[in-house]
């Protein structure tokens, strides 16, 4: 049982949906797969009169392809994303990562949605969807308006999203020709300590451009790193690697927690950013 | 503001159809163990450990983070819809039972429940595959390989079916 008496609104329009949070204000929560919000619920950190539950509004569910990006809606799972046919095609670094958030039960109810509305910062999909230039598409009374997801994400727990506002979907551009995206992370409990993400293309053996590095999970929000000085340096260049290793731990700001100490996490965060580029460069990092 | 703090739902509790009226408040695993249905357990209650894993339209959910609600219109799977007795056990719990893949049986009834979700979804999962849908499931008595046996094992003995 949670502490909360609320009322449970299932709008089944956008307009409803967008109506209910103009309506009930800071008094009403957005609810989807309530993998954060209830646990957050039950432990008392939060507490509302009312729930807004999307997951009828048909607009704002599924995933799919078009004018050379992923549309994926507001309440499609971390699941249906793992599993979906044209996410795998086209963007199979993302597959793969919502292959390893949490675990089977929390995939199955939970968003993506979600997750970044939330914004915890102990997350996976942050830092990949910065580092591919994914934009999260807004839904208000004034119709929609587009952020990219690098300036949606405000801070721990805070985003951009207005108070009448709802997400109704994000879309991810598909890679162009030649460019690949990897993730790698490190977690010893529900939640990565420390997740890198890159994007960027590989011709010859060599890195062609400045590839994207974006770290998660260590600071507030996503740390990009700069790496222009991996232009034309060869994929195993080890001194190249090192440097841009060097480049990622100085880049981020890590406090002691319960995933590891801040000297931990630094440490993690120069050896996943050279994991993560080597992995552009091999076959699985598409 | 007054509001209404309840909800009339039709859902299939392990096959068959009910309509409740149910507090918003209440998580499924409530509802559930309300029902006399304690398969599953209240243990970290924070969707880690897996104890409270039923099936909600064939995927594995933490009841214990599942508001009752969310039954409206969909349909719950608990352990206890399966075998009873020694004759009509689920290919799951026969191969659990022969491979002693339980010690405390706490974790048991999560365990089956994953694995049967697991096995709906891919009816050949490689080791990796178990494992995998496994790791949010925790159990202090085993060391998991005989539940990762019990698994394979239950999924040659459907195909063979």
């Amino acid at each position: 049982m949670l502490a909360s008496q609320f009322e449970l609104h299932r709008p089944e329009s956008v307009e409803d949906a967008v109506a209910l949070r103009m309506q009930l204000g800071d008094a009403a929560a957005l609810y989807a797969g309530g993998t954060e919000l209830l646990l957050a619920m039950k432990l008392g950190v939060l507490d509302y009169d009312h729930l807004i539950d999307l997951k009828r509004v048909a607009a704002l569910g599924g995933i799919g392809e078009r004018d050379g990006a992923v549309r994926i809606g507001a309440t499609a799972t971390h699941r249906e994303i793992e599993t979906d046919a044209a996410v795998n095609a086209a963007l199979p670094a993302l597959a793969a990562l919502e292959r390893h958030v949490a675990n089977v039960r929390v995939r199955a109810a939970g968003t993506l949605a979600g997750n970044l509305a939330f914004a915890e910062p102990h997350a996976d999909p942050p830092a990949l969807l910065v580092a591919l230039g994914a934009r999260v598409e807004l839904a208000g009374p004034g119709g929609t308006r587009e952020l990219p997801v690098e300036d949606f994400i405000a801070g721990p727990y805070e985003t951009e999203l207005g108070e009448d506002e709802l997400i109704a979907a994000i879309t991810v551009p598909v890679l162009a020709p030649g460019v690949r995206a990897a993730y790698r992370k490190f977690q010893v409990l529900e939640r990565p300590a420390v997740g890198v993400a890159a994007v960027g293309r590989v011709e010859g053996g060599a890195f062609a451009d400045a590839p994207a590095v974006v770290v998660g999970a260590v600071d507030e929000q996503p740390v990009r790193v700069p790496a222009e000085e991996l232009v034309g340096a060869a994929c195993d260049d080890a001194g190249a690697l090192e440097r841009l290793a060097a480049a990622a731990r100085e880049a981020v700001e890590p406090v002691d927690d319960l995933s590891g100490s801040a000297e931990y996490k630094r440490h993690l965060t120069g050896v996943l950013a050279k994991r993560v580029l080597t992995a552009l460069t091999e076959e699985e990092g598409r | 503001m007054s509001h209404d703090t309840a909800t009339t739902i039709t859902g299939r509790i392990n096959g068959r159809e009910q309509t409740l009226r149910v507090d918003n408040a209440t998580l499924l695993l409530d509802l559930l163990r309300d029902l006399g249905l304690t398969g599953a357990k209240p243990s970290c209650e924070m969707e880690v450990c897996g104890a409270c894993t039923v099936q909600l339209d064939g995927l594995p959910v933490s009841a214990c983070t599942t508001l009752a609600a969310e039954l409206d219109g969909r349909s719950v799977e608990t352990v206890e819809h399966l075998g009873a007795t020694e004759e009509d056990l689920h290919p799951v719990q026969r191969a659990f039972l022969e491979r002693s893949a339980l010690q405390c049986g706490f974790c048991t009834p999560g365990m089956i429940m994953t694995a049967k979700a697991l096995l709906e979804q891919q009816p050949d999962p490689t080791r990796e595959d178990v494992a995998h849908w496994l790791e949010g499931s925790i159990c202090r008595c085993t060391g998991y390989e005989s539940i990762v046996d019990a698994v394979l094992d239950a999924a040659e003995a459907m195909a063979n079916a």
